[in-house]
């Protein structure tokens, strides 16, 4: 195995291991706590009184526009990281090209402020 | 040390790094809960805080963790049961994951890899999936309700992280965090190289960035919305009780001190002791104390902060993220740029 693809194995064993101990400590509790479930006990917290209606009841995702915004930043935010890693090889280049890009990027943001997009109402 | 380490298999190697990662996770959530939990802000509102389980309460947080474990574990009825059970498991390895990017020193670190900050930015984001895990899954109109807000809130604010992270990325030409750390070692300012070039210095700006957006990463006032007690109980961990609740609260300071500890390679020079050289091998061993002090260091502004300020409004917090940060960190991009470039 190359050391390159080693080093995604010591991460899955790092994960394998953080699941492990979550296991493990709620083992331990699993076996040192009481379990005597009423029915007053299970039921919703909803500041007190009876919970009203389906739990899943309809919000208003009013943040909908920002998950599409960041989507399309977080792939931009791809393709700006190995040109930052690489800038001093591209020169006055590069730094020419991502100044277009990113001045793109602006308007793109520019656009959903004009169209009040970035209004949490 | 590199001769000790390479005489081993990769399993035994693979085994000692698991063995400091856990060390390192459960030291510095410790320290993190006891000394700026109980003891910081207990001095800051005027009283002792915890003095009985051990000298001066320093046992507080196993008494707690003791109690927690004989809590009943009460999972509500109309929950999505697996979900609902599945939740602290996503945030907490998240958590633990973030850690295998960070160097301790020339020789003492997890993973050495050119995607270093790649890495550490993708899977920090990881933990919003299981928060809103925990708000749907909970089925109660608290728990949605935080659980919508903290993703709105994380994804936000994933945006400033990442592009702060940029600068540091074009100063130091790599990726790699030890190769960051190592570019901070070798650095110098206008000629004069006695303590290296630590990114704060020269990356100000996007250390604040980075630093503000830390805070909402974290979801700690001001920006604390999604658990805000006044309004929504406490958020997506409403229904949770008992261990499950202690396993979120945490993660929480967990994720605090790893972050803590991401800004302090990116921004503070990780490992390095100025006037030392880089690949000594006495930094293997003061190198993770070092790192160790820089993120108390930053985990308590953190929560100097998350105890000083009141609340932002929902709207005040996507305002600040995209048409402040967003804007600012891309002027910060393109003048490293020009100035890598130019000068």
């Amino acid at each position: 195995m190359s050391e390159f693809l080693r080093t995604y194995l010591t991460v899955g064993i790092f994960g394998a291991v953080g699941a492990a101990i979550v296991a493990a400590l709620l083992g331990a509790g699993r076996i040192l706590r009481p379990s005597r479930p009423t029915a007053a006990k299970v039921e919703n917290y909803e500041s007190g009184v009876d919970p009203i209606g389906d739990m899943w009841s309809q919000a208003n995702i009013r943040y909908y526009v920002f998950a599409l915004l960041f989507v399309l930043f977080d792939v931009e935010a791809v393709f700006i990281f190995p040109w930052a890693a690489r800038l001093e090889a591209y020169g006055v280049f590069g730094l020419v090209e991502m100044a277009i890009f990113i001045f793109i990027l602006l308007l793109g943001l520019l656009y959903a402020w004009r169209k009040r997009m970035l209004r949490w109402v | 040390m590199i001769g000790v380490l390479s005489e081993l298999s990769y399993w035994q190697v693979t085994s000692i790094r698991v063995a400091a990662g856990l060390v390192a996770v459960l030291l510095v959530a410790g320290t993190l809960v006891y000394a700026h939990l109980f003891k910081m802000v207990s001095f800051m509102q005027s009283r002792l805080g915890p003095m009985e389980a051990g000298p001066y309460g320093s046992l507080q947080l196993a008494a707690e963790i003791g109690k927690f474990l004989q809590k009943e574990d009460i999972v509500p009825r109309r929950a999505d049961r697996f979900v609902f059970k599945a939740a602290p498991f996503v945030v907490l390895t998240s958590t633990f994951l973030l850690l295998v990017v960070l160097p301790g020193g020339p020789d003492a670190w997890f993973i050495s890899n050119d995607l270093g900050v790649y890495l550490a930015m993708a899977v920090s984001s990881v933990s919003v999936i299981g928060i809103l895990m925990a708000g749907w899954g909970s089925a109660s109109k608290y728990s949605l309700l935080g659980g919508l807000r903290a993703t709105g809130q994380l994804i936000a604010y994933e945006l400033p992280l990442l592009l702060a992270v940029v600068g540091v990325v074009i100063q130091a030409e790599t990726m790699n965090l030890q190769g960051i750390v190592l570019a901070q070692a070798d650095g110098e300012i206008f000629g004069w190289g006695a303590i290296g070039n630590p990114f704060i210095l020269t990356q100000f700006v996007g250390f604040l960035i980075f630093m503000v957006a830390m805070q909402a990463e974290l979801t700690q006032t001001p920006f604390d919305m999604p658990v805000a007690e006044s309004e929504l109980v406490t958020g997506y961990m409403t229904e949770y009780s008992g261990l499950r609740f202690l396993l979120f609260f945490i993660g929480e300071f967990a994720t605090a001190g790893v972050f803590s500890a991401i800004a302090a390679v990116l921004f503070l020079g990780g490992w390095y002791v100025p006037g030392l050289d880089p690949s000594d091998n006495l930094l293997n061993v003061i190198g993770p104390l070092v790192l160790f002090g820089k993120v108390v260091l930053l985990t308590f502004v953190v929560f100097w902060v998350r105890f000083t300020f009141p609340r932002f409004r929902e709207d005040q917090l996507q305002r600040l993220a995209w048409k402040f940060l967003v804007p600012l960190a891309l002027a910060n991009i393109v003048v490293t740029g020009v100035l890598k470039v130019v000068v």
